[in-house]
């Protein structure tokens, strides 16, 4: 019964998320659009499949991986362990005695950021557009290892209290910089990967993993120090894919026979410049 | 047979998804932090709930979700009138966002540390009225987000110059908020970006972008994504430096 119960009060948390979009779908397309809705049994299905998906997602998560990570995030910053590990206690530790909690901080994020069902579909629908020039898993290794170096990083931040806005200026001048030489085609797509890293499944971890670390260190603040390690998130994750990117065209351009000139990236718009013209059922289009 | 694979298959694709959280909790808890497994029913039926609830959403994206985004950026372009998909681009970026749960909860939060800090009185009514208008902030910079990032696909501007112009607009605004707003302002930005609004603003970016001629899905269609999660540092600093 209490399955049940937690079942029925996590379906109305999503209906709440779901039911503003619905209505705003709905709205313009019965008022302003005066349209019928293409295909409507399936699209009413789909969100059906989202609603309940959604809701049994974060049901599994709120039972299996956010109390076993949270608790994770807290033993391994309990300065406790750290000395544990040593086997001595020692006056004050060094930013090098964390050598654990960077590697949570990694591997976490980067595990986190692959099963984020946003990165999921944002990677589908650019392989798609692409025409494959962009691989899923080449996208979806390249965010989860720009998540990988920003929590360690930001981690890092923490633990030696340095201040949030330097890293974040630092890391804005590298993306314009990056961005000069990036090619056209992965530019809003990088973008836009910052943007979906910070996800349902990354961001109560990693923020857990933040709080935890402000909150054991002397001398940090938790509202001033705890934050900004969702930020070196995004941040990383924009670096890392324009990097793919670039090595991506460095590879093909490597291996492509001499003589022929046209890049990779020419012939991928080339390639999605004439899906454009024929948006069809995207079904079809991935073979 | 066939019915049970064609199911199957994108089960085995969620494990898949799944896998590497699975081996870095499982590697932490056995051989760093040397304990067992607590209450190991409850976590495997939690994994199974994560493993059946990712297929079904990731399919119901595919199904619902993502082509209706499409259908109406079509309906729109097709439509040919401006301030109609300009009203409903804002409608978009602040619906979805003001009912966010994330927000919702980061709000509620932010509230109690700045009523703490004697920024705003500590009583229940002024730390409402505060989380309010911090939504409704968050709202209106996702709104506008939105409206921008859809008149640059019709235009064609490149994405840079407004993600670089944001940038500046970020650093200048920190260099003058008030310390407290501005870990919750980087955060503002993060919160808005939630696993069901993400794939219908990208497909009503990438259906306008493959609707409207000269543009490139591609290299017009994202972009709506970065902007969302932009505008918000700036407004909730702006709000932060105003109360």
């Amino acid at each position: 019964m209490g399955w049940l119960h937690e079942f029925l009060a996590a379906i109305q948390g999503t209906l709440r998320d779901v039911l503003p979009i619905a209505l705003i779908i709905i709205g313009f397309q019965v008022l302003v659009l005066r349209r019928r809705i293409p295909n409507l049994a399936r699209v009413l299905r789909g969100f059906l499949y989202v609603v309940v998906g959604m809701t049994l997602f974060l049901l599994g998560l709120h039972h299996a991986l956010f109390p076993l990570g949270k608790l994770m995030a807290k033993q391994l910053t309990d300065p406790a362990f750290i000395y544990g590990v040593y086997g001595s206690v020692v006056a004050e530790l060094q930013w090098s005695d964390y050598k654990w909690v960077y590697l949570f901080a990694a591997t976490i994020g980067f595990s986190t950021t692959i099963a984020e069902p946003a990165l999921i579909m944002i990677a589908k629908k650019a392989h798609q557009l692409s025409g494959g020039a962009i691989s899923m898993r080449g996208l979806r290794m390249a965010v989860a290892t720009g998540v990988a170096v920003g929590v360690a990083l930001g981690c890092f931040r923490i633990i030696t209290g340095t201040p949030l806005h330097y890293y974040i200026m630092a890391g804005y001048v590298m993306v314009i910089i990056q961005t000069l030489f990036a090619p056209r085609l992965i530019i809003a797509l990088a973008y836009d990967s910052g943007g979906v890293t910070t996800g349902i499944v990354t961001v109560p971890l990693v923020a857990a993993l933040g709080l935890g670390l402000a909150s054991t260190i002397p001398g940090r603040s938790v509202i001033i120090d705890g934050f900004g390690l969702i930020a070196f998130a995004s941040l990383f994750s924009i670096m890392a894919v324009i990097t793919y990117a670039q090595l991506a065209e460095w590879w093909a351009r490597r291996t492509r026979p001499a003589g022929s000139t046209e890049d990779l990236f020419v012939q991928v718009r080339r390639l999605s410049a004439h899906k454009a013209t024929t948006p069809k059922d995207h079904k079809d289009e991935d073979g | 047979m066939r019915k049970i694979s064609a199911f199957l298959a994108p089960v085995f694709e969620s494990i898949r998804h799944l896998t590497p959280i699975i081996v870095v909790v499982t590697f932490f808890q056995l051989i760093v932090l040397r304990q067992p497994l607590p209450d190991l029913v409850g976590v495997l039926t939690g994994a199974l709930l994560v493993v059946l609830g990712l297929t079904l959403f990731l399919r119901g994206l595919d199904l619902g979700l993502f082509p209706i985004g499409e259908s109406l950026a079509h309906g729109f372009a097709r439509k040919g009138s401006v301030w109609w998909l300009v009203f409903f681009a804002f409608a978009l970026g602040f619906g979805t966002t003001i009912a966010e749960p994330a927000l919702v909860a980061v709000a509620t939060e932010a509230a109690v540390v700045v009523a703490e800090d004697g920024v705003i009185e500590n009583t229940d009514s002024a730390r409402a009225a505060y989380a309010l208008g911090l939504r409704i902030t968050v709202g209106l910079a996702v709104g506008v987000a939105i409206v921008v990032g859809v008149l640059r696909i019709i235009h064609g501007w490149p994405i840079q110059y407004l993600i670089i112009g944001g940038y500046i607009g970020v650093v200048t605004m920190t260099a003058f908020a008030p310390e407290e707003i501005i870990g919750i302002a980087y955060d503002a930005g993060g919160v808005t970006t939630s696993a069901v609004t993400v794939p219908l603003v990208t497909a009503v970016g990438i259906g306008l972008a493959s609707s409207i001629k000269g543009r490139n899905p591609m290299i017009d269609g994202f972009g709506l994504i970065a902007l969302a999660s932009l505008t918000p540092m700036i407004f909730v600093m702006a709000y932060g430096m105003i109360i």
